[in-house]
């Protein structure tokens, strides 16, 4: 995917809109049609990224697919707080069954749209970490493997928030949760576990897998509308904070996506049949700790009454990982 | 069109009449030559406008149908035993959503222990799932049974399990009459869906309710099935005008004078047929074809003059007082003073033999009958476990 | 179709439930105070000039900017730009070249010939305007659009003040000033040119003025007592500047002295190295740290070769021998002598220390308050005689071009809101602005690409002391739109629409008036996102009223 170099306008290509970019450089959420997918009066919490990233992801479908698409939502925070009885906030047409079939009711979805004669018609299915990573693999598994033509978005709040901030496989090292408490010679959740989904969609070789903010709308708008230009299996990692369970302010959930991407935390990239495709570069590289402080879930780092050796060396922990991640993908990092 | 055939691969073509749109797929003993046959027919073209979607579990094969029938397309599967359970959240979730999906149950036992063979255990422990159970007595049975399973569903927005015995159909070979298209295309009309997936008309489809209404929704879908009652018996009839063959909710052998009857489900109900043709006595056999919704009035009307009623159950629920279908056949005679009893009978595949049966009704004949028994029970084995398990002896 | 109960949800059935119960704050669009405005001694609306400037729409922002400032091409070329120095872009990379802006839109209307906006309906009112240099004409532009018929006697042959007469065609132009004088001038303002004013009293009511303003500035050069021998050439800076700039050479010598450290001294020094000195020699009594001169008319002089000693004074002159005696600075900052002398050659000596008014008008009103040299005047710009008020260089201020703009507003503003009143004792008194301007920490610096200040082509050196002719070139109108469009906006919608995309809860909407955004306070749940994400600070999260 190319980069189109925008001559610099005054708030460059950064912000949502700007009357002196021609349309066409505004992202899909400065338009004042755009599809409002989940529209006001849900439930989410103050400043829910999750609500944030489904619009964002949703509204650009929409506009990709001209209108033509239907959403599978698995079980979670996105779904309850969207539909409870009498009130949905959907203007898309959508569907819910269960917390782990998200992606085999798409497969299925997408064949019935196909042999109905409707195959104009794009499926989007989606879910929270807990429903993509854990109980619903083997079902997105399978969707990859038969490279069903369903374009799978994850939001990933690191933990199973709808049921009350469980530990999920994407919950991060050291982050406090209801079942990896802070407390003990451990606190927080173990290193060394977890699973890196984009990397297992890269193993299975779909045609697109990608990562991405709500901090870098530009970024993530581009990237549902290449996935929503391929056909076969594609699937799209979105980082979106949660204010209550990561215990932050809710007018911080972008500026935290954002310093999650420059601490090198949350690597965004493309990749297309297994290889990495493109990187965004770092604008501004942060030290994690700028990133942690933030997030009462990694209070117990800096706690004055903690054991300074033990939270150094899990900062230093932490920090690895952000190199790590530099690295692996060669991140280029740029002065601000 | 009639010929020498595996009951699978009937009920496969009696499938693929139906003009199935997507069959999801996940094999499972013994269900598979089903699955195979329609994989067969999808990829060379026979069964035309119809995907075949090879999903890696149960779970998913049920997820992807309903999917698939939220889209408004015709969508079929077929499981058996720990597919069956495997997919149980999904079945629950199916008929809560009123979604018209067909699914054939090749009946086989549950384990532990893993046992491949048949009896009901599966269907039975999914009474409770919100869809129509049809039981189909034999081959012929079944190939009806699922035609007009996919215009009961359409009709009620309710999904159907149509439980055929497994092996003992399944992979019976003999001589079937699989009706041709134009009877099938006269009976059965095209696929449409009470509620779908519709950019056109765009709803939010699986809200959570909460407790407001959930009783409501309940009493529907409960509604919903219960009119199966007045559906199936109409469509039946249809069946039978077009293809000239009969199905009813029950079947009834000798009942008019019979003061003791057998009361079953599925094919034991052929071997008890001939058992009672060796015997003098009054006795008859009502076998259902519809368990889910239960027929209870039929049933009432049917048993009208029966004194001793002996349910021959092909599963059993451990710790239960009786059998599942005595319980429900003992709710439907409330106040009738007939003396109802549980026989539980082949369970993992174990053969009902006529002897076993004409020993166990000589002894419900004689008055002698307990409450609740196994048929052919060997008893040496488990005296000698019973003894072994009081003595806490270690092997 | 036919949905089953509850099981299934149609669209907008969520917009039942106001989730604007759930705020304990709520988001507001404010108007903040740009630093550069707020630091504008001229009262221009200099965020609002630039957004016009933006998207091309050149004419709509001179004519914002013209609303306060009818100068813009002077302004290009003379002002200190105080709004570049408080400009919060500098905390970003570099300060918006605002400056470079006003001068291309000043230069653009020019070429272009755009006019200023028409007067007001006739009040029947008559003002008289002493003095027509930047105060009095920026006095008598805003009270001829009030409606006011306006009267400006100056007593010189050309109007333009301190501006024709104090500022070098090499940083002012003369076709720049003429043009925007007699742009000016064309609203029908009466220009009485040789006009001195002796008895302003009497000049009242023979003209049946309703009010006057006093804006004759600070011509008259401060003395310094100076041992000088007959033969010594010793000659006076606003005598010097205005000589050349009525078009006169004189001469002045290879190497020329100029005594004093403001701007004027630096004005003098180039203008000698351009009247033929070799050497232009800057003797200034303090240090570069205490020397009022601005920086970049500093900074300029030095590169064209003046040359500066610090800690100096001048003891006495003797023919072209200049006798320096050495300061140094005592534990209080102040300048001491330290009986070490120093002697210079010197074709010249230009004493630049200073203006001072010209008590001449002033002694003819009895009853005006006179402090430390300038006329005391209220908030209003009244003096303590009623209906006669002062500004500019001649009351109290910072001695500047644009301080004197800015001034002569004030005045006007002042004049007509006691004409208004007229019966009452004094003018009433506007309302105080207790706004604080932007600071750098309300904005969202992110969403700002780096792009350093375009920098104004300027003459190379050589060429520079040659000649008279202007040294520091404008922008053109790529550059310019470029510039322009650096400002952040600071506390001032400029239609990014993050706060519109950034909402959880789409509880805010485009519309059509105002800022073009609106909260949609039924939904809106308080999170204060788009206050966060806002780049220039326009929104602040208020509390909730209970």
């Amino acid at each position: 995917m190319t980069i189109q170099e925008v001559k610099f306008y005054q708030v460059g290509s950064r912000a949502v809109g700007n009357r002196l970019l021609s349309e066409d450089l505004r992202t899909e959420q400065a338009n004042e049609n755009r599809t409002n997918a989940l529209n006001s009066g849900h439930r989410a919490c103050q400043g829910c990224g999750e609500a944030l990233a489904a619009r964002y992801v949703l509204d650009t479908a929409m506009d990709a697919a001209d209108g033509q698409l239907a959403v599978v939502n698995a079980t979670g925070c996105l779904e309850v707080f969207s539909t409870p009885y009498p009130e949905s906030s959907w203007q898309v047409p959508w569907l819910h069954s269960l917390f782990a079939n998200a992606a085999s009711v798409a497969s299925g979805l997408a064949a019935g749209l196909r042999t109905s004669g409707r195959g104009d018609v794009r499926v989007l299915a989606q879910g929270g970490d807990g429903g993509t990573v854990d109980i619903g693999l083997a079902c997105l598994s399978g969707m990859f493997e038969r490279n069903d033509d369903v374009f799978y978005v994850c939001y990933d709040n690191e933990a199973y928030m709808n049921t009350g901030v469980q530990r999920s496989g994407a919950t991060p090292p050291a982050a406090r949760t209801a079942t990896t408490e802070a407390v003990g010679p451990e606190p927080g959740n173990r290193f060394g576990i977890g699973k890196d989904l984009p990397r297992i969609a890269m193993a299975h070789e779909i045609p697109y897998v990608a990562t991405a903010t709500v901090a870098e709308l530009h970024d993530l708008e581009a990237k549902v509308r290449h996935a929503m230009s391929l056909r076969g299996a594609r699937y799209l990692h979105v980082l979106v904070p949660c204010p209550l369970g990561w215990g932050s302010a809710p007018a911080d959930t972008v500026r935290i996506a954002r310093l999650a991407q420059r601490s090198g935390l949350f690597p965004l990239f493309e990749a297309e049949h297994g290889t990495v495709t493109s990187v965004v570069p770092i604008r501004g590289r942060v030290p994690v700790e700028e990133y942690l402080r933030l997030q009462r879930r990694y209070a117990h780092l800096f706690a004055a009454a903690g054991d300074a050796d033990r939270q150094a060396a899990t900062l230093r922990a932490v920090q690895a990982i952000a190199d790590r991640n530099i690295a692996r993908y060669a991140i280029p990092v740029e002065e601000l | 069109m009639r010929s020498q055939i595996e009951g699978s691969r009937a009920i496969a073509q009696a499938i693929a009449r139906c003009r199935p749109q997507v069959v999801p797929a996940y094999p499972i003993t013994p269900q598979t030559h089903i699955v195979e046959a329609l994989g067969a027919m999808v990829k060379s073209g026979a069964l035309a406008g119809c995907e075949f979607i090879t999903v890696e579990s149960e779970f998913a094969a049920m997820s992807a149908a309903i999917g698939a029938s939220a889209a408004g397309a015709r969508a079929y599967t077929a499981t058996a035993s720990q597919g069956l359970l495997y997919m149980a959240e999904a079945l629950f979730n199916a008929s809560g959503l009123g979604l018209p999906i067909v699914m054939t149950v090749a009946n086989r036992a549950i384990g532990a222990p893993i046992n491949i063979w048949n009896d009901q255990s599966d269907s039975m422990s999914m009474r409770d799932c919100g869809w129509v159970q049809l039981y189909a007595q034999d081959n012929q049975d079944a190939v009806a049974l699922h035609v007009i399973a996919f215009r009961l569903a359409q009709e009620l927005s309710v999904p159907v399990m149509v439980c055929v015995d497994g092996f003992v159909l399944t992979h019976a070979v003999e001589a079937i009459d699989v009706p041709g298209a134009e009877i099938v295309d006269a009976f059965l009309p095209p696929m449409s869906a009470r509620q779908r997936v519709d950019p056109s008309d765009p709803v939010a489809i699986g809200a959570m309710v909460g407790p407001e209404a959930f009783t409501e929704v309940r009493f529907l879908t409960d509604a919903d099935l219960r009119r199966a009652a007045h559906v199936f018996p109409a469509q039946a009839s249809e069946y039978l005008r077009l293809s000239g063959y009969h199905v009813g909710e029950v079947s009834k052998y000798r009942l008019d004078t019979a003061s003791t009857v057998v009361v079953t489900l599925g094919s034991v109900s052929g071997t008890v047929r001939e058992a009672l043709d060796d015997m003098d006595g009054d006795i008859g056999l009502l076998t259902l074809t519809m368990y889910r919704p239960f027929p209870a009035a039929v049933v009432r009307s049917a048993l009208a003059h029966a004194s001793q009623v002996i349910v021959l159950e092909r599963a059993f629920s451990p710790g239960a007082p009786e059998g599942p279908v005595t319980a429900d056949v003992r709710t439907a005679l409330a106040g009738t003073g007939a003396d109802i009893k549980t026989v539980v009978a082949g369970l993992g595949g174990r053969a009902v033999t006529r002897s076993a049966l004409h020993a166990m009704l000589a002894t419900a004949l004689a008055g002698e009958l307990p409450a609740v028994s196994f048929l052919d029970l060997r008893a040496d084995v488990v005296e000698r476990e019973l003894a072994r398990r009081e003595a806490g002896v270690a092997t | 179709m036919n949905k089953p109960f509850a099981i299934t949800l149609d669209v907008k059935s969520s917009l039942a439930n106001h989730t604007g119960t759930w705020r304990s704050e709520r988001p507001v669009y404010v108007d903040g105070l740009p630093p550069c405005t707020h630091a504008c001694p001229a009262g221009e609306q200099v965020q609002a000039w630039l957004y016009a400037a933006e998207d091309g729409s050149y004419e709509q922002a001179w004519r914002r900017l013209v609303n306060d400032n009818p100068f813009p091409a002077v302004m290009g070329r003379v002002c200190y730009h105080p709004c570049e120095t408080a400009c919060n872009r500098a905390d970003l990379d570099t300060a918006v070249g605002i400056n470079s802006v006003e001068r291309f839109l000043g230069d653009e209307a020019i070429r272009q010939g755009w006019r200023l906006p028409q007067p007001g309906a006739a009040t029947g009112r008559r003002i008289l305007v002493v003095g027509a240099g930047p105060c009095g004409l920026a006095a008598a532009y805003r009270l001829r659009r009030l409606g006011h018929a306006v009267t400006i006697r100056e007593a010189g042959s050309t109007a333009g003040g301190m501006m024709r007469h104090g500022i070098p065609t090499f940083r002012l132009p003369r076709d720049v000033l003429d043009a925007e004088i007699n742009r000016l001038l064309e609203l029908g303002i009466t220009l009485e040119l040789g006009a001195r004013v002796d008895n302003l009293a009497e000049e009242m009511r023979a003209g049946e003025f309703d009010a006057a303003l006093l804006a004759m500035g600070a011509p008259l050069s401060k003395r310094a007592y100076i041992p000088a021998a007959q033969s010594a050439r010793i000659i006076d800076a606003l005598g010097l500047l205005a000589d050349v700039a009525a078009g006169e050479r004189p001469q002045l010598g290879r190497t020329v002295a100029v005594y004093g450290g403001g701007n004027t001294a630096m004005d003098v020094a180039r203008t000698a190295r351009r009247l033929g000195a070799e050497e232009a020699l800057i003797v200034y009594r303090r240090t570069r740290a205490q020397m009022p001169a601005n920086d970049i008319e500093v900074e300029e002089a030095e590169a064209e070769g003046v040359r500066m000693t610090w800690l100096s004074t001048i003891a006495g002159v003797v023919g072209d021998t200049l006798t320096i005696e050495k300061m140094r600075l005592d534990d209080d900052g102040k300048p001491q002598p330290t009986g070490e002398f120093e002697e210079l050659h010197a074709d010249s000596v230009v004493l630049a220390l200073g203006q001072d008014v010209d008590r001449g008008v002033l002694a003819t009103l009895p009853g005006i308050a006179i402090t430390d040299g300038v006329v005391e005047v209220g908030a209003e710009m009244m003096t303590s005689v009623a209906g006669v008020f002062a500004a500019g260089d001649l009351a109290p201020s910072v001695r500047s071009v644009t301080v004197a703009i800015g001034q002569g507003n004030a005045a006007a503003r002042g004049i007509d809101g006691w004409l208004r009143s007229i019966g009452s004792s004094a003018p009433k008194p506007t309302a105080p602005s207790s706004a604080v301007p932007v600071a750098f920490g309300q904005l969202n610096p992110w969403y700002f690409s780096d792009a350093p200040h375009v920098v104004r082509p300027r003459l190379d050196t050589a060429r520079r002391t040659d000649d008279f002719a202007e040294v520091v070139g404008g922008l053109d109108a790529d550059t310019a739109l470029y510039e322009a469009r650096r400002c952040m906006s600071c506390g001032n919608c400029f239609g990014c629409d993050n706060c519109f995309g950034v909402c959880p809860d789409n509880a805010i909407h485009k519309v059509a008036e105002g800022h073009g955004y609106a909260v949609d306070y039924d939904y809106c749940k308080g999170c204060g996102l788009c206050a966060s994400e806002c780049p220039c600070g326009a929104i602040v999260m208020e509390p909730e009223e209970t």
